[in-house]
């Protein structure tokens, strides 16, 4: 740890992140910065008054998560991943393998693509609709899980980059648990369970998680009005 | 353009569709690194056991398989290609300009090729939202497009074309002939003059200008597209 503070004090880099406290996004930024020993300054925005650096540095979407390096600005939370990685090279995120890097890309983008959208959804949707989405999540759960297989990571040993962009697991259980729903239960999936738990236990993620009341509160009042479904 | 794929007993198969645009694509980037491959025309109806084994999460093509390995999804595909067949690189090697062109990569595919397709397969409310979607899309890389300057034609480095230039690809003819299928208008050559001359560059390129189907096969095929999913919703 000395060694790389003293490296980054040496280049004067400055790295700024652009998050909320909540948001699933800017929080892997967090655990992949915190994960290489990155100083940087955090700034939390408020989404319903935007400030002007955030919409100087992401003028087209006006989005965080933002990192700013040395001025200059990166948006989008996996383009980030893979900037942070390529820049601070030690502790690595991703495979160093071509075809290992691949899968890793394929599994985040399949968070992004499949996993994220239903989540919003289940949470939004009541009744029979939310139930149609619970076995569409499960579906997609047990595809995670013969991914994982015998694996403490998706990563390997340590947490990758797929392990990073899987953080919308944590936060469905959070909405599952503030919603009465049930969707990743113990029982029906014992491999991504265990991950979960290794995940939620590893120190630098435990860090970046939202603090667990707050983030209980905040998505009972943003998706509260759904009946619960078992 | 040496061919690394002849030294060793490199295998390389790509599994596509003629129409598809992100089957396109890849067969650019690999064209462009002097790949050789050999190409397996997939019939989307009645999927082939090696499609379903090779990508049984998404079942669609592209699908790459290099040695036997399988690699899906059509930007991972060419990030792919790119580490793996170092010379000729399509991205840049700066982390910051690689970061910019993995974003406006992601900003073509969720902005403007989702929704274009969207506006091929929907009509009314639904198929409005989708171009105007586009339309603000294209306004956006029209501005990009205009940054372009003197010598730079393409957005990839060294006077030639690279990842953004192969994502956008599908301006050349795809859309046009959606445009026509779908009834509406996105291209406007007085309003967005910069694509305009981009597309006209890009066509004329030696390794892109073989590639580009005709037209009117083109059409066919997307009219049934358009006819099949408008059917498919109006059974529900």
């Amino acid at each position: 740890m000395a060694a790389i503070s003293l490296q980054t004090e040496t280049m004067a880099e400055e790295v700024k992140l652009f998050g909320t406290w909540a948001s699933v996004f800017s929080r892997r930024i967090e655990v992949a910065l915190k994960l290489k020993g990155v100083q940087f300054e955090y700034i939390e925005e408020n989404l319903s008054n935007k400030s002007p650096a955030l919409l100087k540095y992401n003028p087209l979407h006006k989005k965080i998560p933002v990192l700013v390096h040395n001025g200059k600005p990166v948006a989008e939370s996996l383009v980030i991943l893979e900037y942070i990685d390529e820049t601070w090279k030690h502790n690595p995120i991703l495979p160093t393998d071509p075809y290992e890097k691949a899968m890793a890309r394929f599994w985040a983008k399949y968070m992004d693509d499949k996993l994220l959208p239903a989540a919003i959804k289940v949470a939004m949707s009541k009744g029979e609709e939310q139930k149609g989405v619970i076995e569409e999540i499960q579906k997609q759960l047990k595809t995670l899980e013969s991914e994982l297989k015998e694996k403490k990571f998706f990563g390997g040993e340590s947490l990758g980059f797929v392990d990073i962009a899987a953080n919308t697991i944590v936060w469905l259980v959070v909405a599952q648990e503030a919603l009465g729903m049930e969707i990743l239960t113990e029982e029906k999936f014992p491999v991504l369970h265990g991950w979960y738990q290794r995940l939620v236990d590893d120190a630098v993620f435990k860090e970046c998680m939202p603090p667990r009341e707050q983030h209980l509160s905040f998505v009972k009042v943003r998706f509260g009005s759904s009946t619960p479904s078992k | 353009m040496t061919s690394g794929a002849v030294l060793q007993e490199e295998q390389v198969k790509l599994l596509g569709s003629w129409y598809s645009p992100f089957v396109k694509r890849v067969e650019w980037a690999l064209k462009f690194k002097g790949i050789e491959y050999e190409y397996v025309e997939e019939d989307l109806i009645n999927k082939s056991s090696l499609l379903l084994t090779s990508n049984p999460v998404y079942k669609k093509v592209p699908v790459l398989l290099h040695n036997g390995n399988p690699i899906a999804q059509t930007l991972v595909i060419i990030e792919y290609i790119d580490e793996t067949w170092k010379h000729n690189p399509i991205l840049p090697q700066d982390p910051h300009e690689r970061a910019k062109a993995r974003f406006w990569a992601d900003f073509i595919e969720v902005k403007l090729t989702d929704v274009v397709r969207t506006a091929l397969i929907t009509q009314g409310e639904q198929q409005e939202k989708a171009v105007k979607e586009a339309k603000e899309a294209m306004e956006v890389l029209e501005g990009e497009a205009a940054k372009l300057k003197g010598e730079r034609v393409f957005f990839g480095g060294n006077n030639g074309i690279g990842y953004v230039d192969i994502v956008l690809g599908l301006m050349c003819g795809w859309v046009e002939v959606i445009e026509e299928v779908g009834g509406f208008k996105l291209l406007d050559p007085q309003k967005q003059p910069h694509i305009h001359k981009w597309v006209a560059n890009f066509v004329e390129l030696p390794l892109i200008k073989p590639t580009l189907l005709p037209k009117e096969k083109l059409m066919i095929h997307f009219q049934m597209i358009r006819q099949a999913c408008l059917a498919l919703v109006a059974r529900k």
